[in-house]
């Protein structure tokens, strides 16, 4: 009985402490917004909550959501990925390409996007471990590497999806879109993954301390390596998505939302440590929605779309700053 | 059960290992001791299979093992407990533990047989201060220690290895630390244990293996060898007289402090007078550290009198010439990918003052070639680094040199060295205070031994108390 | 030095292939030409460089040189006589930008990856919101002049390159430059040390944003206003600086080994021109030989095997 009660006895830390992490803060933060944002709009005469309102920051947070699923991953293992917005590009070129309109191609499709992003996730998990170049630089180098291609193949927008894979894009299922619950599908697998997995607790401690994690035992090499693999098959996700909301693919759908600095900013706005070792897909979510959510309450207000880069540039670094003053009390 | 013959290792033609037998039992405390550099480490990460050894041979329970990675040693049965400890601060005790092996049931991590697993490990030791949901982070170092050995016993090792265990622990703390090794010896697991503390090696081991200039002098069991025998063998000299003499008596009053404290400490009455060697003993946490960093103005003190003047900064102290040799050379004392000489002159620098022209004078003093000036402080031996941070703190010719834990994982002879140098700048006129968790060291250098405890003063001794004596305060038993 | 080596031995070979497929690279006017078109970046590497060593990165970098040049555009607006005004201005700007990363970074201890990049998200939107999507005014001659024209056969900008160049060595042996390669490698002991780390590092990025500034003003005069100018100079910038060996995380590599690196980026993009290699593709093979040189870097001579925690990826 003894055993058990003390296995079961709550860890020193509590509720209390939990609640002041930086997961619930942004969920917190994501309430106030929200009111905040109801109450400006509603004073401006009109209602942020509307049904459209609500699909479309669903439909805005799937992409960068998926992006930003896989981004928390690469962060977690102590890595980044700079490559995530060519190859979303280049995965909704392919994508529409090899579709060329026709319903019986979208199965083929889909697989090529899948296996071309998992090389390219190859790829940089195999600079970054068996080359020993920094994470920051591979990833960089493989992203320039992927703008030259499709730079190179492609001026505009090409090929063309068809109408039935057009629906992931746009039908929804009462408020709920389509590429939402993708992108709630994409989050609960890796949740599930990192919180119930061999692979998961890994990742935490590849991240947390390399040196640590080898010393017992963990490949670490393979544990970066996939989820470089992981990182890069959401971008494909989130490709397919772009390619199913554009009709067809474009060479700078990636670059245009900017989901590679922007993924990383979701992460660390959701509490994920930059070094790594520390945070989850939680707080990811959290960080994704704020977001969007602010990115919505500007469209109501119809406020110049540049003051937004404004706002959410200061919003990440005092976000992070709080956490960082409420995570480090005082430094022994 | 091991038993290594023949062992030889060479690192980039550097001959670190030549021809090292070693044979240890079930049940069996095996000290392995040797001078800095003698080659314990690299064969201690022989056996557990971090480095494969060139020459040689392991064999466990009579068959033959070869390692190629830590792993594969585990799987044999063999854990290590490093100097520094292996965990992951973020997570919790028992996922510590499992690290790299969690128990899955139907592919998915099983966290109640973990965690259940832990606490019965936890349970066995006699432990109940922590249980296996604690984050690491919020352990103690003791209780730290305590979870890397639980996690040797969850491997159902069979040999652990344990890499100078009680360096980061206090006096009473070893104890809990014998107690533990007495119960892996009572389950039969074999303990290879290095420490540079003579008096664990004769408390703990049944036998000892000697290494001098990576290879072996000799193995003995306890029994046939006295202390100073030991050291004989680990130097191949006899050192004589362990510490230099003490000092005339002291001269002005260099700094005093009156019921001085801070967020650590409290009431401290002190004194440090020039030419004067002031020990501090006192458990771990009871505030020695932060004494010296107060003193010294990182962690300044907010109540009380401190004359001439208080420090608020690490720059008002130096100012008022004060140095601290920290008690982690690698975390806070050096910038290890610099020279030696931008190490030697960063207070200087820093502080745009100092003796800038006389690094070479210094750097002879302390009989550290000038001649590595330019070589990045990484590739020194623990000794010398540890002299480079005290030529930074001389190049300011300060009037309060404070040490903390000056001579910490350095070998025999380099400590000795060391020590004649604390005695000199004393003897020069220096005030010194210097806090050491080695009770013969402390006692054997200082001039007096103010003890510490809980953040007070608990009582001062004269020059030649007992160890006794000095852990009686520090433990706060009633005399 | 021993890390220089590999960059230099890179930048040897493609200077070698340079020549050979335009001989006019040898002759004075073609190499000064070269340098010209260089110095920008080199200057930005030799700012960057600063702030790595510090164990730190600053991404802002690209988007404070646009924003300059737009200042510096449309405050002089074919004005002659507001030329030295805006330049002082631009200066002053590019300090307080540093500033602002340094003071944030070290005062909020939130990581530089992140405040520069929310500085770079600012800077890009405010110049935006300000110009309204489109650069408006004009350069005078006068600022030009940096950017394009020369005191005799030599160009400004290689004569600031020069300047620069010389004044950053000098800076790395003083005082300085020796506090902040120890800050770099550890924060503790350089402040246990007496260090005031945080002005320490906060000078070193208002180096960075002061040359970004100069930056600006080069490429201001030498590509025109526009506000893609500064466009993904910052990935440029760092990409050169770890070329040259320069460790993420801080600590070590030097600065003309920084500024070699540069350089060898520049002769790179150079090359890919030269050799014909259609616009697009050039980026490709930049990637790959950013991490070819880089890895050729890493698996570095065997000295001590020393494997330091973290050393093959771990961001900040």
């Amino acid at each position: 009985m003894d055993l058990l009660t003390r296995a079961r006895r709550p860890a020193r830390s509590g509720l209390a402490a939990r609640l002041h992490g930086p997961t619930p803060m942004v969920f917190l933060a994501l309430l106030g917004l929200a009111a905040a944002g109801w109450a400006l709009v509603a004073l401006d005469g009109g209602q942020l909550l509307t049904m459209e309102s609500v699909v479309g920051i669903q439909q805005r947070s799937a992409a960068l959501g998926i992006v930003a699923i896989g981004q928390t991953l690469a962060i977690l293992a102590g890595s980044l990925d700079l490559s995530v917005a060519y190859l979303i590009s280049l995965a909704s070129l392919v994508a529409a390409e090899t579709m060329a309109g026709r319903d019986g191609n979208i199965g083929p499709a889909v697989a090529a996007v899948l296996v071309l992003s998992s090389l390219v996730g190859l790829v940089n998990g195999l600079v970054i471990t068996r080359l020993r170049v920094h994470a920051f630089i591979a990833t960089l180098g493989v992203a320039l590497i992927i703008k030259g291609i499709v730079d190179h193949l492609y001026d505009g927008p090409a090929g063309k999806v068809p109408e039935s894979f057009q629906l992931l894009g746009y039908s929804r299922a009462g408020p709920i879109p389509v590429s939402a619950m993708l992108w709630a599908g994409v989050a609960v697998a890796a949740w599930f993954l990192l919180s119930r997995t061999r692979l998961g607790y890994r990742i935490y401690a590849v991240g947390g301390d390399e040196e640590v994690a080898r010393l017992s035992g963990i490949r670490t090499a393979r544990v970066i390596l996939i989820t470089h693999v992981l990182c890069s098959v959401c971008a494909g996700i989130a490709g397919l998505l772009l390619a199913a909301r554009l009709g067809a693919g474009a060479p700078t759908v990636g670059t245009d939302g900017g989901y590679d600095l922007e993924s990383i900013a979701a992460v660390v706005l959701g509490g994920t440590a930059l070094a790594g070792g520390k945070g989850g897909i939680a707080g990811t979510v959290g960080g994704v929605l704020l977001l969007a959510v602010l990115d919505t309450v500007f469209n109501q207000l119809e406020v110049d779309s540049f003051v937004k880069d404004v706002v959410r540039g200061t919003v990440i670094v005092v976000a992070v700053a709080v956490y960082a003053r409420r995570g480090t009390r005082r430094p022994a | 059960m091991l038993s290594m013959r023949g062992i030889g290792k060479t690192f980039l033609g550097v001959r670190v290992l030549s021809g090292v037998d070693l044979d240890v039992a079930a049940g069996e405390v095996h000290a392995v001791v040797g001078e800095n550099g003698a080659g314990k480490s690299t064969l201690m990460k022989i056996i557990c299979g971090v480095h494969p050894p060139d020459e040689g041979t392991i064999e466990i329970d009579g068959r033959p093992v070869s390692f190629g990675h830590p792993l594969e040693a585990r799987r044999s049965g063999i854990a290590i407990i490093y100097q520094e400890f292996n965990l992951l601060p973020e997570r919790t005790v028992a996922e510590n533990v499992f690290l790299g092996r969690e128990p899955v049931r139907r592919g998915l991590v099983d966290r109640t047989a973990m965690e259940e697993a832990t606490a019965r490990l936890l349970d066995e030791l006699g432990e109940d201060s922590f249980g296996p949901r604690d984050v690491v982070k919020r352990l103690s170092v003791t209780q730290q220690q305590i979870v890397e050995i639980v996690k040797a016993l969850s491997v159902n090792a069979r040999l652990v290895v344990m890499d100078e265990p009680s360096a980061a622990l206090a006096e009473h703390e070893v104890e809990s630390l014998y107690r533990l090794i007495g119960r892996l010896r009572e389950r039969g697991v074999a303990v290879v244990y290095i420490s540079h503390r003579l008096r664990e090696v004769f408390d703990l081991a049944d036998r000892v293996t000697v290494l001098k200039d990576g290879s072996r002098v000799t193995t003995l069991p306890i029994g046939e060898v006295d202390p100073d025998e030991l050291i004989r063998l680990m130097v191949g000299r006899d050192l004589g007289a362990y510490f230099p003499p003490r000092s005339a008596g002291a001269g002005e009053v260099r700094l005093r402090l009156r019921a001085a404290g801070n967020h650590k400490l409290r009431d401290i009455d002190l004194e440090l007078s020039a030419g004067e060697i002031v020990g501090i003993a006192g458990l771990r946490g009871s505030g020695r550290s932060e004494l010296a960093k107060a003193i010294f103005g990182a962690e300044p003190f907010t109540t009380g009198e401190m004359i001439p003047s208080r420090p608020r900064s690490v720059r008002e102290g130096v100012a008022m010439g004060i140095g601290l040799v920290t008690e982690d050379r690698k975390a806070e004392g050096l910038a290890l990918h610099q020279s030696v000489r931008d190490n030697v002159l960063l207070v200087a620098r820093a502080v745009g003052a100092g003796n800038r022209d006389g690094v070479r004078d210094l750097l002879e003093r302390v009989r550290l070639s000038p001649a590595r000036q330019q070589q990045q402080v990484r590739y020194l031996s623990g000794g010398n680094q540890q002299k480079v941070v005290l030529v930074k703190w001389m190049t300011m010719a300060p009037r309060v040199l404070l040490f903390d834990e000056p001579t910490r994982g350095i070998d025999v002879g380099a400590k000795a060295a060391i020590h004649d140098l604390m005695r000199e700048l004393a003897n020069d006129g220096m005030a010194i205070m210097m806090i050491s968790s080695e009770l013969p060291e402390l006692i054997g250098m200082s001039d007096r031994v103010v003890v510490l405890r809980d953040g007070r003063i608990a009582g001062t001794l004269p020059a030649g108390a007992s160890e006794e004596a000095v852990m009686r305060l520090a433990a706060g038993e009633v005399a | 030095m021993r890390r220089a080596l590999p960059i230099l031995a890179v930048l040897a070979v493609l200077l070698t292939a340079m020549a050979v497929a335009n001989p006019f690279f040898l002759e004075p006017a073609g190499f000064l030409a070269f340098l010209k078109r260089a110095a920008p970046l080199v200057i930005l590497a030799a700012g960057q460089y600063f702030v790595i060593v510090a164990g730190e990165f600053d991404l802002s970098v690209g988007s404070l040189v646009t924003a300059e040049v737009v200042i510096a555009a449309r405050l002089i607006d074919g004005d002659e006589s507001a030329t030295w005004p805006v330049l002082a201005l631009l200066i002053v700007v590019g300090l307080l930008v540093g500033l602002v990363n340094g003071v944030v970074t070290t005062k909020l201890r939130v990581p530089s990856f992140i405040v520069t990049l929310g500085m770079l998200l600012i800077l890009s939107g405010a110049i935006f919101l300000w110009t309204g999507g489109a650069p408006r005014g004009a350069l005078s001659e006068g600022f030009r002049v940096f950017g394009r024209g020369g005191l005799g056969p030599l160009p400004w900008s290689v004569l600031i390159l020069l300047a620069v160049g010389g004044a950053v060595i000098w800076l790395m042996r003083a005082d300085f430059g020796r506090i902040l390669m120890a800050t770099g490698d550890n924060e503790r002991a350089a402040e246990l040390s007496g260090v005031r780390v945080d002005r320490v590092k906060i000078f070193a990025f208002m180096l960075s944003g002061l040359s970004a500034a100069v930056t600006a003003i080069l490429l201001g005069g030498f590509a025109g206003v526009s506000a893609q100018v500064g466009q993904g100079l910052e990935f440029s910038a760092i990409t050169a600086v770890v070329l040259g060996g320069v460790v993420l995380g801080g600590g070590r590599g030097s600065v003309p080994a920084a500024m070699a690196g540069a350089v060898t980026l520049e002769t790179l993009f150079t090359l890919l021109n030269l050799y014909g290699i259609s616009g697009a593709l050039e980026f490709t093979v930049q990637g790959v030989i950013i991490i070819a040189a880089v890895a050729a870097g890493a698996v570095r001579l065997p000295r001590k095997s020393t494997p330091r925690r973290g050393d093959a990826h771990a961001a900040s």
